[in-house]
């Protein structure tokens, strides 16, 4: 008995870190590229909502996730457009971008509120999905293992392949790769065009599985989270996942105490424990040295062939 | 045809430039430029920082578009487009900036320059066979963030060497090396042009030229103004056709040697930054008002350490370790001790001894305020700064537009000229300067050697720390090499060689012992 509560609370913790991990690890990629894109929170926004429209008019609901990761990458591409050919700032485009997409997902997912969706099914056979300890482990929909597979992934792209070592190289030094020969800009739109995929993904996920419906920022400023986890995770996958969930822990602590009724303490404080957790977490990295914390050195700015 | 001094054979020239162009906003950097490099020959590019060497290279390497003329590889018309074009031509380039990854590592950053992926054993076992049979030392696990000027270098010359090309662009490659790694590489390269490989070399240091160049293109405001034989010229006058003019070498007015004690540095000694930094051991000296005191070393044996804790932004464990005149300043930051009297000119130039996006008058502010009255209760003095500035621009020949230009809009031996002229007009009692003229050309070297010179002649005394032996042979009256954060004894200039100091710098103290190459890789 107990021990089923305890599983169904590990489960929750996994289904509430799947969609920040998602998002994050399109963001890492982009932040190694050299790009910020603060649009992550839009990008969401609008993924859910594709994805959600598309899965309740032709009743695929794997069909939503495609949807929500195209809408996620098209949105993208407004973005790279304006700091990558246009060399706009990127601070203010992806804000403008976070605010565009919550606009554009409210006003086209007016029709889709109080519908619902079918889930996806646990990706395992039913002795394993269903067995009382077991699912746990194999309990879960396609996307959670989607989210790890793609944490390995990024991980491997990054550290051990050519392509990988390139886009470290142009968020490193975009002058000095475009020296040698790298296309810089080319490299940045890729990884802007998955970095948002993956936010439309990590928004779908929210419409399709979490909740499952379509309400008016359904998000929440998870993408925000997402964002903040990057830098938390020092531009590392494995310590991205790691804080991906330490972040759905805290996220589920809140609810369940709220659930379960712990009435003296005031639910504003278990509602701010995500927040404390990354300052907490942030300090205690920084007290065990500047080790590998460093941002990726062209962070941000917008680069010009020749210039 | 003009410029092939000793082609070997009657074959088509390795590299063919005619009538090339090339304008920016503003700017005529090439104007009609032609020349040729035939296949094994060591040709030289000699001007001074602006006659558009660096532009012809990138040109020549992909990296920029000629507006006209043309360029013959191999006697067949070629338009290249990209440095990967070049590269598969068989060109390639050392850069003297902008071509490292400073976060990756010695592997990454020469792996992520390769046309052709391989895997990375291969590619690791390549590397180990270049830097062997080159004797290159490195360690290509570490970030190059943690490597000395000289050791990136280094990974340019290997990244450079893997493509194994047919034609081989050197920007300044030797500025940093000691003696005999200088001749280790000039062994190098004629091994090269025996094989074949034709090398365009650009080079500051003229008797380097004499001694290795076959042939000598000279530029001036972007125009071929001379050819020549170095073989046959002197240093003086390939400097004089450079400058167009008569070259004025520095002299030392008067002796004040023998002057009161200024900067008495007792016992310093300083842990190393980890993972990496060099850790300072029992740094002593003592330098003299009037003198000029140089330090030698192969860079990374702790000369950006040593040159941190005199700045004052690492302070010294004690405070009497370092002490002007009597005042221990040990514990003072860089702002006190300036107003001390104690001036710094550290070695890089964008980023440490300037900001690169604040204007040369805000830079002057930077520095300048402690030992200038730049600031009034609180608020910048604009005017008296910008004046300052100028008069910074105008001693010291520092082309630029004007106080307002954005410091990293200035070339490398320009912005140097503007930073040593911002500490020198502060008319400090004790200047340390690193690498005080290392990337500027002839004629702005010896003003700023003249300026040097001319400071402890007025009663200053000056630290000078470079890896230049030449430099610190003509303007130091003691040096001691530092070799992995040790200081040697003090050596009086006059009664010294070149290769006594040289076994030093790879770490051999007393002289008596053969240089082991495992020592030298030690020693960075």
């Amino acid at each position: 008995m107990t021990l089923d509560v305890y599983v169904s609370i590990f489960m929750t913790v996994v289904i509430a870190a799947t969609p920040i991990l998602i998002a994050a690890l399109g963001e890492l990629v982009v932040e190694k590229s050299g790009v910020l894109n603060l649009g992550v929170e839009g990008m969401m926004l609008c993924g859910a909502v594709a994805g959600f429209s598309i899965a309740t008019t032709t009743g695929a609901t794997s069909g939503g996730y495609l949807a929500g990761a195209a809408a996620g990458a098209a949105l993208s591409m407004v973005f790279a457009l304006l700091v990558l050919s246009l060399s706009a700032n990127q601070v203010a485009t992806g804000l403008a971008l976070t605010i565009f997409g919550t606009g554009v997902s409210s006003l086209t997912g007016r029709p889709f509120v109080g519908k619902t969706v079918q889930r996806l099914g646990p990706l395992f056979p039913h002795p394993l999905s269903d067995h009382p300890l077991l699912r746990a482990l194999f309990g879960y929909d396609a996307i959670v293992y989607l989210s790890l597979v793609l944490t390995v992934a990024v991980a491997w792209f990054l550290a051990a392949s050519r392509p990988g070592l390139v886009l470290r190289a142009v968020g490193e030094g975009d002058a000095a790769a475009h020296a040698i020969g790298h296309p810089v800009i080319r490299v940045r739109y890729a990884a802007i065009a998955f970095g948002g995929a993956l936010a439309g993904l990590a928004g779908a996920y929210y419409s399709l599985a979490v909740t499952p419906m379509w309400a008016d920022r359904l998000t929440a400023g998870r993408g925000w989270i997402a964002l903040a986890l990057v830098v938390f995770a020092a531009w590392r996958p494995w310590r991205l996942l790691a804080g991906a969930y330490l972040f759905g822990a805290v996220m589920t602590l809140e609810l369940q105490s709220k659930a379960a009724g712990v009435g003296f303490v005031p639910p504003e404080f278990l509602a701010m424990l995500p927040y404390l957790a990354t300052v907490v977490v942030l300090t205690l990295i920084a007290l065990r040295g500047a080790g590998g914390q460093r941002a990726p050195a062209c962070l941000g700015k917008a680069f010009r062939a020749g210039g | 045809m003009e410029g092939i001094g000793s082609a070997p054979g009657e074959t088509a020239p390795r590299l063919e430039l005619r009538h090339v162009g090339k304008s920016f906003p503003g700017v005529r950097a090439n104007d009609d430029v032609s020349f040729a490099v035939a296949p094994g020959e060591i040709h030289a590019l000699l001007g001074e920082n602006g006659a558009g060497k660096s532009t012809l290279m990138k040109i020549v390497y992909g990296v920029q578009r000629a507006d006209e003329g043309a360029i013959l590889w191999e006697g067949r018309s070629v338009d290249i487009t990209s440095p990967k074009a070049a590269r598969k031509l068989g060109i390639g380039m050392v850069f003297q900036h902008f071509s490292l990854f400073d976060a990756l590592t010695v592997y990454e950053n020469i792996a992520v320059g390769m046309d052709d992926p391989m895997p990375r054993r291969a590619l690791e076992a390549r590397i180990e066979e270049v830097l062997s049979t080159y004797g290159l030392p490195l360690d290509i696990t570490r970030e190059v963030h943690t490597l000395s000027v000289g050791e990136r270098q280094r990974i340019e010359i290997v990244r450079c060497l893997m493509q194994q090309p047919r034609l081989l662009i050197m920007d300044e490659p030797t500025s940093v090396l000691t003696p005999q790694e200088v001749e280790k590489l000039f062994t190098t390269l004629r091994q090269l042009s025996a094989e074949g490989v034709s090398i365009l070399y650009i080079s500051h240091k003229l008797h380097e030229i004499k001694a290795l160049c076959h042939s000598a293109t000279i530029l001036r405001g972007g125009r071929v103004v001379g050819t020549c034989d170095p073989r046959v010229e002197t240093a003086k006058s390939m400097a004089e056709m450079m400058i167009g003019g008569e070259l004025r070498t520095a002299e030392r007015r008067g002796k004040a040697a023998g002057g009161e004690e200024r900067l008495i540095v007792e016992g310093l000694s300083v842990p190393g930054t980890p993972p990496f930094g060099i850790e300072l051991k029992a740094v002593s000296f003592t330098v003299h008002a009037g003198e000029v005191f140089g330090i030698a070393g192969v860079a990374g044996n702790g000369q950006n350490e040593l040159t941190r804790a005199l700045a004052g932004e690492v302070v010294a464990p004690r405070a009497e370790m370092i002490r002007l005149a009597r005042r221990p300043i040990g514990h003072q930051g860089p702002g006190e001790r300036r107003r001390a009297g104690l001036c710094v000119v550290p070695e890089e130039r964008n980023g440490h001894a300037a900001v690169p996006e604040f204007t040369l008058a805000e830079n002057t502010m930077l520095t300048a305020r402690y030992r200038r009255p730049l600031t009034r209760g609180g608020f910048m003095r604009l005017a008296a700064t910008r004046a300052f500035a100028e008069d910074v621009i105008r001693r010291f020949d520092v082309r630029t537009t004007g106080p307002e230009a954005l410091a990293r809009s200035l070339s490398g031996g320009n912005l140097q000229k503007f930073i040593v002229g911002r500490e020198m007009l502060q008319t400090p009692d004790v200047l340390v300067v690193s690498q005080p003229t290392w990337g500027v050309d002839a004629g702005a070297a010896s003003a700023i050697h003249q300026a040097l010179l001319d400071l402890a002649a007025n009663g200053a005394a000056i630290v000078v720390i470079s890896q230049d032996l030449d430099e610190l042979l003509a303007l130091a009256s003691r040096l001691v090499v530092m070799n992995d954060g040790r200081l040697s004894q003090a050596l009086d200039v006059a009664g010294v060689s070149v290769k006594d100091i040289g076994l030093l710098m790879g770490g051999v103290h007393g002289g008596d012992a053969p240089v082991h190459p495992h020592e030298v890789t030690h020693a960075v």
